[in-house]
């Protein structure tokens, strides 16, 4: 085949496009009817339904199924995208609607900033690592560890001797998290290490905060222990996900293997309140037994 | 991370006693950086006793005596020592004399009984630990069924509607196989008071076939009313279990019927009438020609041992992991629940004090306050409730949650009584009438068995 041949053929299939398929129109019977548009219709000033007001756990898509009820029993034990049917190939309308949004919304909870006064209206010493803004924050982990001398002067001035236990609640990845949960979990932890016996520093929250920047801490005010609260990298399930992480000892360039991580703290996995509660015995133990992370387990598997 | 549980269970019924020994694999399923969440994730059974005729004294009554050698016996064959034993349930059967028989059952047992945590149980918990035992409950979460389970026994019939594998509701018919008793020539020698007026036979009489079919067709109408196929009657009433008190109503729409109970066994397979002494064969082949094998039915994967294996494999429940508790002695049983509704939880601290002192007023033992719903917004909230509940509640301070926050509420609890005796677990539903037993802890997770009626000791 020369070079116009091809060229000829290319232009008569290119033509054929967009015409009716390729068959006899006697032989041409469509699997399905062809969808109707909408009877809705939506007027200035009216909203269309918000797509992320619906329960997924709840919602089965799939058209004609054997067993739509066992399926939806099922799909309440899980938050993945399951049995969202389709429309041909591709996603409905309302899943792909849904996936954007809750997408948009993980990206929006990196974004977003606490409200300025967080610190200030819940009695907890505000500092700042050495990241400027949001952007240095995220492509600069190296100084969200760390603070500069007046930050580190601010953290000097409220220690008199070195606590047992420095609590840190810190952004992280998602202002959300912290503004949903850290409160609640804090009070219930400290009214747990009260009952115990084991005493606390003043509560510090963090700008910009990466785990290590409790590292940075535990060099300032030389405590024994010290728990991060931290918001956690968005995810599809969820936005507000705050994670403990507990270290003994901390020290700038401690092992990531020394911490032991309490996870998935949010409204659909463990209640703050009730994380806050587990977390305080947890450290009651750490002291205890001088070791956290996977030390921690081994000495527990002994 | 994996512990067991060794459980005993034993069915003393009115025809057959029987005993298992299973092992309850306890895991840790979550990972490494969560809360941990304890489940039995395994039920092994380890040993099954034969099955044994019930020693019976003058007048139905279960010969003690005679029982606790014969669980000696078996802990021997099992080759299991008593302090070996973590939980366990003895279900005591029976369409007479239960409570006697009851009492007489648990002195005899009173050695043993420290390692069970139920020591008796009701109609209501039969019908859940059968339907268990049988695997109906299993295959109704696998196939989406509604399941109309029924275990016919030598005494009672003990039913649950199961749907998703969850139980909506229980029912108790005095109906069994051993109602009327025979020697091999058909000679009557037991006829049971509950077939008063059901049935011209009595002792010494010899019976045909037909008479006895025609004694037995009535019961399965009685099984049929229970069943939803037929238009209930005073019959139904007059068979229904006295303990159990009126019907919950439940309609059995489009269910699968299963079967268990020694009475199952004669359902599908063709027995020589008088064979086991009994009128279960002639009971069992009037079921099949009835309503209830029209439709879809089954026979349950155990039958005559459904009971037991419900009693040593599903009696016991893990409570949630993140749990209270100080200073409380365990195990606890017996312990009514006292409920305290999910709307009570938008009340004033004044009123809410208030309502737990009236509810707690009509109580003479020490109960357990159930707060099936309650779901805090904050912290605050449940520190609110905390103070109400210090204040209002007996020591020790018993409290079982059904959502996730029993670590907190106990803890918050702790700061108002220091010292003070406190069992603060969540993931447990109870209702009004329940009597909840807690047992010693499995890691940070408690074993619990619900029961629905108890027998006064």
């Amino acid at each position: 085949m020369n070079k116009e041949e091809l060229s000829a053929m290319i232009a008569e299939i290119l033509s054929g496009m967009g015409k009716q398929p390729m068959v006899k129109g006697s032989e041409y019977k469509p699997t399905h009817e062809e969808p109707q548009p909408s009877q809705e219709h939506f007027h200035p000033g009216e909203f269309v339904p918000d797509v992320t007001k619906l329960n997924l756990r709840q919602l089965y898509l799939v058209d004609n199924p054997a067993d739509g009820e066992k399926f939806r029993k099922m799909k309440e034990s899980t938050p993945a995208r399951l049995g969202s049917g389709r429309a041909g190939p591709r996603y409905k309308t309302v899943t792909m609607l849904r996936f954007r949004a809750d997408h948009a919304a993980a990206q929006d909870a990196v974004w977003a900033e606490l409200e300025a006064d967080f610190a200030k209206e819940h009695g907890l010493l505000p500092t700042k690592t050495k990241c400027n803004d949001k952007e240095e924050y995220l492509t600069r982990p190296d100084l969200g560890r760390c603070f500069d001398e007046h930050n580190a002067k601010a953290i000097k001035g409220v220690i008199d001797k070195p606590p047992q236990v420095q609590l840190v609640v810190g952004d992280g990845l998602s202002g959300a998290a912290i503004a949903a949960n850290a409160m609640d979990c804090l009070a219930a932890m400290k009214d747990g290490l009260k009952a115990r016996g084991i005493q606390t520093g003043k509560d510090i929250f963090v700008k910009y905060c990466r785990v290590g920047a409790g590292d940075a801490i535990g060099d300032i005010t030389g405590c024994e222990l010290v728990c991060v609260l931290v918001g956690e990298r968005p995810g599809l399930v969820t936005d507000k996900s705050m994670s403990a992480y507990i270290t003994y000892r901390p020290h700038t360039g401690v092992s990531e293997s020394s911490r032991t991580v309490v996870s998935n703290i949010h409204a659909q996995g463990t209640p703050a309140y009730e994380a806050g509660a587990y977390i305080a015995e947890l450290i009651e133990t750490i002291l205890k037994k001088k070791v956290s992370g996977v030390g921690l387990h081994l000495e527990a598997a002994q | 991370m994996a512990e067991a549980l060794l459980s005993v269970g034993l069915d003393v019924g009115t025809t057959s006693t029987q005993m298992i020994v299973s092992r309850l694999t306890v895991t840790n399923n979550a990972s490494a950086f969560t809360v941990p969440e304890l489940e039995i994730s395994n039920r092994e059974i380890l040993y099954r006793s034969a099955v044994h005729f019930t020693p019976l004294l003058e007048g139905n009554l279960v010969d003690g005596d005679k029982i606790r050698q014969l669980v000696e016996e078996e802990y021997q064959n099992a080759g299991i020592s008593r302090d070996e034993v973590d939980t366990g349930a003895v279900i005591i059967t029976g369409e007479t004399s239960r409570r006697e028989n009851a009492k007489a059952v648990l002195s005899a047992l009173s050695e043993y009984a420290g390692e069970f945590v139920v020591a008796t149980a009701g109609p209501a918990l039969e019908s859940i630990l059968a339907a268990r035992g049988a695997g109906a409950v299993a295959e109704s979460r696998a196939t989406g069924q509604r399941v109309f389970h029924m275990d016919i026994g030598g005494g009672t019939s003990n039913m649950a509607l199961i749907e998703n594998g969850e139980i909506l509701c229980t029912d108790c018919l005095n109906v069994g196989g051993r109602l009327i008793k025979l020697d091999g020539e058909g000679r009557i020698h037991y006829i049971s008071p509950v077939l008063t007026g059901l049935c011209k036979l009595s002792p010494g009489d010899r019976a045909t076939e037909e008479d006895l079919a025609s004694v037995a067709a009535l019961l399965v109408q009685a099984l049929e009313m229970a069943a939803g196929l037929r238009e209930p009657t005073p019959l139904l009433q007059q068979l229904r279990s006295a303990e159990l008190g009126d019907f919950r109503g439940c309609t059995v729409e489009n269910a699968v019927i299963s079967f268990s109970g020694g009475v199952a066994d004669c359902i599908e397979k063709e027995h020589a009438p008088f064979a086991f002494g009994d009128m279960g064969p002639i009971l069992g082949r009037e079921i099949r020609k009835s309503r209830l094998c029209q439709g879809r039915y089954r026979i349950g994967q155990e039958t005559i041992r459904a009971t037991v294996i419900g009693a040593g494999c599903h009696s016991a429940q893990l409570s949630g992991s993140t749990v209270f508790c100080q200073n409380v002695s365990l195990p606890l049983k017996n312990r009514p629940a006292v409920v305290l509704e999910k709307e009570a939880q938008a009340l004033s601290a004044p009123e809410l004090g208030e309502r737990i002192r009236q509810k707690l007023a009509q109580q003479d033992t020490l109960p357990v306050l159930a707060l099936p719903g309650w779901k805090a917004e904050n912290y605050g909230c449940l520190r609110k409730w905390a103070e109400v509940l210090a204040r209002a509640l007996p020591s020790p301070v018993l409290i079982a949650a059904e959502t996730d926050m029993a670590k907190a509420l106990g803890q918050a609890i702790a700061l108002h009584r220091r010292g003070d005796g406190i069992l603060c677990i969540d993931r447990v539903k109870l209702a009004q009438g329940d009597y909840l037993d807690v047992g010693n802890p499995v890691g940070p997770a408690f074993p619990v068995v619900i029961k629905t009626l108890i027998l006064e000791r």
